[in-house]
């Protein structure tokens, strides 16, 4: 495979995750709260290849979030957000081999973080549909569901950017 | 490309940069003419359409998903005879789903005759999460039906809320259930008017907060609440009904008094909703007003 071919695969990948979360995983929302599979993806990602890169597919898919409808907030949140989670989980991917349980606080940590992220950007930027209570409320939710969806999603995504890793690392 | 820690760290600072560069330039500007619109309008005219096949891809799952369970302790014998029954079950909830929907169409329909508007009708394909913390949804009539922003969305039980951007095939509406929305309303019994501010939260128990311009006049449960109506009838045309008043709260510190107003649309389970697109209905006053 060659690079640009690696590059537009990721960049299919983020546009159906984006699509994928908005259209269908709605569908199964608890309270209002989405599962967070673009989040997935970056932490996905992270385990695979570690914090740069996961920092790069977090700006992709993050700005895809940001502009894509039905979004009305301002751009760049979601995308400093995922930026910022591909870098922490990134760099607190385990040496060796990969558990469940580990995989498990990553995400938790991750998901924790991007939406707190995203919630203090707004609280920041001075949005008014971001409130510290509303926080409070939609933050572990979202991380419940995050790590719920751990054990269906995160082995094919790191599969996925396993088949993507360029050879000459190998 | 990642092993050298000088560069990975002059691409993270980078990409933190750019985020924080693309929120300045979007927040400086006001709504109307952020230089990030028109990559919303671009990326908006590519995932519309694909929201909405994934959505059509998904929809007959949500609504015979509860019917899978009973299948897994069938016996073989009577498997077969369990099979034609639930198919037969499945498609007569299919069915009655047509029918509520049907339904929903003719009654916008009729709405839209009796009051001499045009509707537009629309399916709702995405729904923003709670995550995102605003009430946002996206319709998948765009410009090229003649929807623009800051017209007003209805459903056959009453205000949903406005269109705040739109590409050629997709747009984007605010419910009013969203903290960002308020709508000038007016209580149907006294006329009396008032704001209508959202509390952000979509479930059964979303509630509206209504404060009345007059603070002598208080709001009695049970007193329907239908829009005021802005200047030029844009976001909101005057008189269709938001909801109903539940209870009434009053603090000595503040003016006026709050009350708490069910919306007759249940968020939570829209389907499809119409876009009122003339804005010139036949024997209506206008008033004027301010919203948001």
């Amino acid at each position: 495979m060659t690079r640009a071919l690696r590059i537009f695969v990721v960049a299919v990948l983020v546009v159906v995750t984006v699509t994928v979360q908005l259209s269908v995983f709605n569908h199964f929302a608890l309270d209002g709260v989405a599962p967070d599979l673009a989040l997935l993806l970056v932490v996905g990602a992270a385990l695979v290849r570690g914090p740069t890169y996961a920092a790069g597919v977090g700006f992709a898919a993050g700005l895809v979030l940001d502009v894509a409808p039905p979004a009305d907030h301002i751009a760049g949140r979601w995308a400093l957000a995922l930026v910022v989670v591909g870098c922490l989980t990134g760099l607190a991917r385990p040496e060796g081999a990969r558990s469940l349980l580990s995989t498990v606080l990553i995400v938790a940590a991750g998901a924790f973080i991007g939406t707190s992220v995203y919630a203090l950007s707004g609280l920041v930027v001075g949005e008014p549909s971001v409130t510290v209570a509303s926080a409070f409320h939609v933050v572990p939710l979202a991380v419940l569901y995050d790590v719920l969806l751990t054990p269906l999603v995160i082995p094919l995504l790191v599969l996925c950017f396993r088949r993507l890793e360029p050879a000459e690392r190998w | 490309m990642s092993d050298d820690p000088r560069r990975s760290r002059a691409a993270l600072g980078l990409l933190v940069l750019s985020c924080v560069t693309i929120m300045t330039l979007d927040a400086g500007h006001g709504t109307s003419s952020s230089p990030v619109d028109p990559l919303r309008t671009a990326v908006g005219a590519v995932l519309g359409p694909a929201e909405d096949s994934a959505g059509a891809v998904v929809r007959p799952l949500t609504s015979i998903s509860d019917s899978f369970g009973t299948l897994s302790d069938v016996r073989s014998r009577n498997a077969a005879l369990q099979r034609s029954n639930e198919s037969l079950r499945t498609q007569l909830r299919a069915q009655q789903a047509n029918a509520v929907r049907s339904a929903e169409v003719d009654t916008i329909g009729s709405f839209a005759d009796d009051n001499g508007y045009s509707v537009v009708q629309a399916q709702v394909v995405a729904l923003g999460p709670a995550q995102s913390f605003s009430r946002t949804v996206t319709i998948d009539a765009g410009t090229d039906e003649g929807v623009l922003p800051d017209l007003t969305v209805i459903n056959a039980n009453g205000l949903v809320g406005r269109v705040i951007a739109a590409s050629r095939s997709a747009a984007t509406v605010l419910l009013v259930i969203d903290r960002d929305s308020t709508v000038g309303g007016r209580l149907g019994s006294s006329m009396e008017l008032g704001f209508l501010d959202g509390t952000g939260d979509i479930s059964g128990d979303g509630r509206l907060t209504l404060s009345l311009v007059d603070h002598t006049v208080s709001p009695k449960p049970g007193d329907t609440v239908l829009t005021w109506g802005s200047r030029n009838a844009a976001p909101y045309l005057p008189g269709i009904p938001i909801g109903r008043v539940v209870s009434v709260q009053s603090s000595p510190a503040e003016l006026t008094e709050t009350a708490m107003v069910v919306p007759y649309v249940n968020f939570s389970a829209l389907d499809v909703v119409g876009v009122i697109t003339s804005r010139h209905p036949i024997g209506t006053t206008v008033a004027s007003g301010s919203s948001r």
